[in-house]
């Protein structure tokens, strides 16, 4: 039997960096990528109305590094079998399910690399389904991809780097009257930059230069704070926060983006046959992958959706897993190249620096025990906290995740789980009293994402 | 009209007419369909369960919070679907056949 081309999933930086190595080793893999241009999430490239303000968006020596970045992506998808706008949503004995312009598509494989990157996570609270709340990781692609802010008074609320990327970039273009309400307090910043200094120095530096940009004084910084409710009728009119001291305000604004850090999107892995382990300090489950990021037989994983690692934790993955790729072609066990060795270095301390990161924007698990009953949890199917409670409190036997989403339909929904998944976990943990770790895990299944039923019916024929 | 709720970050020139539900609307060739909706003060639809308003979550065709439908009866994502002039649009599936009346 001929061998297959190999496929990699996703044309963010991992990808495209496994792609590249795959390129210069002979191959010529099959690249699929859900959005119609290539370049990932935190790396997302500018729609063509906003390109004629990089420089401003980014300054001027980042705009000419990402503008020679994009150049050598081009050329790298140029080479290869490059398939934008394909969503897989399925994943069946070694075959993929692709919709594409509308049509079903099956393509066998050999060897697998998903590199489908991270999504925001989400603390659910009293309000957020409101118009005019987002996801912070939107805040940022409503700037880069779609020329627009989410409104003119704008709060950036949670923990994340995000917070301040993402405040100096609307503060570039122009936009004043931001507050940023960060979580974490100064002091448990200062406890974590010990660890961060010592596993990502350059990170840190780049982090404090934001901070010092953004100390103006149209820019509010509130540390410590949580948010309480978002407040409006039908959208957004002000955000109500709690300061460390338990004292309340209400801020007036016509927008508030939130997030949490980062969630690994693995619902592809989950199909491909990865299995996976609870991450104590990052509160999170993470598929099980080797040191090059061989998750299976056939698959390989890299990127923030394999382990929160960033951009170039991102591209040495990637490359890695090509190179665990080529060797296991060989009918070698794996690379054993003194740049495999590099590689595997690099992307262990920048996620190390990650876990130390952690610590200084802390998943705020504790609010799921105080959140109020009538809280909207699954935005989807509309599933309140109250109704989890309940499943929780009336299911026979050990309390597991999935019989809670069976029972309320949280997470059954369009988004499936994407968005509430983190919040549903910490509840189901918090209302039966046991560790999170000990609830379970949200199953995915296909289809991933909403598909006409003449597509499955195709797949099912196949 | 209600306050947008985006604010454009660039000069925003509309060349190009959608219509939704019926009703015409400017937007620009190219731009996210939730752009032009947003920038308009228009919701993209409604929660099937409590009908309340909603307007997108994460911008980048994860959470399908902007679901439209074209009137051919296709699923649409408005943050994931570029304008082309004269499409038209439903904030609700359209009913078999209700183009052609």
């Amino acid at each position: 039997m001929s061998e297959l081309h190999p496929v990699v999933i996703g044309a963010g930086p991992a990808g495209l960096a496994c792609a590249k190595a795959l390129l210069e080793a002979g191959l010529r893999p099959v690249v699929l990528e859900e959005n119609p241009r290539p370049g990932g999430q935190g790396t997302r490239r500018l729609s063509p109305l906003m390109t004629p303000e990089a420089e401003r968006l980014f300054g001027h020596a980042q705009a000419g590094a990402t503008a020679r970045r994009e150049a050598e992506e081009d050329r790298v998808l140029a080479a290869c079998d490059w398939r934008p706008g394909s969503l897989v949503w399925g994943i069946f004995d070694n075959r993929l399910a692709i919709l594409r312009d509308g049509r079903h598509d099956s393509l066998p494989y050999d060897r697998l690399l998903i590199a489908t990157g991270a999504t925001d996570r989400i603390m659910a609270f009293p309000g957020w389904t409101l118009p005019g709340v987002f996801s912070l990781g939107a805040a940022q692609v409503a700037l880069k991809q779609h020329a627009a802010f989410i409104g003119s008074r704008v709060v950036l609320a949670g923990a994340s780097p995000l917070l301040y990327l993402a405040a100096a970039q609307y503060l570039r273009m122009g936009v004043r009257h931001l507050t940023i309400v960060d979580a974490a307090s100064r002091a448990q910043k200062r406890r974590a930059a010990a660890g961060m200094a010592m596993t990502g120095l350059s990170t840190l530096i780049e982090g404090l230069r934001l901070l010092r940009e953004l100390r103006r004084p149209d820019v509010r910084r509130i540390d410590g704070a949580d948010l309480v409710r978002a407040i409006g009728g039908e959208r957004l009119e002000a955000v109500e926060i709690r300061h460390a001291s338990g004292r309340t305000e209400t801020l007036a604004c016509d927008a508030l983006a939130f997030g949490h850090g980062l969630r690994p999107e693995t619902q592809l892995a989950e199909l491909a046959g990865a299995r996976f382990s609870f991450h104590p300090q990052l509160r999170n489950w993470f598929p099980i992958i080797d040191a090059d990021g061989r998750a299976g037989q056939r698959l390989w994983l890299a990127g923030d959706g394999a382990m929160t690692g960033g951009r170039e934790a991102a591209a040495y993955s990637g490359r890695l897993a090509a190179l665990s790729m080529l060797a296991d072609r060989a009918g070698a066990a794996s690379p054993v190249t003194r740049e495999a060795r590099a590689l595997r270095r690099r992307a262990r301390r920048l996620r190390r620096f990650q876990v130390h990161s952690a610590g200084a924007f802390p998943w705020p698990h504790e609010q799921a025990a105080a959140m109020p009953d009538d809280t909207i949890i699954c935005r989807c199917e509309r599933v309140t906290a109250g109704e989890i409670r309940k499943a929780v409190s009336s299911t026979a036997g050990p309390v597991e995740i999935n019989r809670v989403k069976a029972i309320t339909r949280c997470g059954m929904g369009r988004c499936q789980a994407r968005f509430c998944g983190p919040t549903l976990q910490e509840l189901t943990a918090a209302a039966s009293g046991r560790p999170v770790e000990s609830v379970g895990r949200l199953r995915a299944q296909a289809p991933l994402r909403p598909i006409p039923v003449g597509s499955a019916d195709e797949e099912a024929r196949a | 009209m209600n306050p947008p709720l985006f604010r454009s970050a660039v000069a925003r020139q509309p060349d190009a007419i959608i219509y939704l539900d019926g009703i015409e609307m400017p937007a620009r060739s190219g731009e996210s369909l939730i752009t032009a909706l947003l920038a308009a003060g228009l919701m993209t639809g409604r929660s099937e369960f409590d009908g309340s308003p909603r307007c997108g979550f994460c911008l980048m065709g994860a959470c399908q919070d902007c679901t439209l439908w074209a009137i051919s009866g296709e699923r649409l994502r408005a943050c994931m679907t570029e304008v082309v002039d004269g499409m038209e649009l439903c904030r609700l599936p359209p009913e078999p056949g209700s183009q052609n009346e």
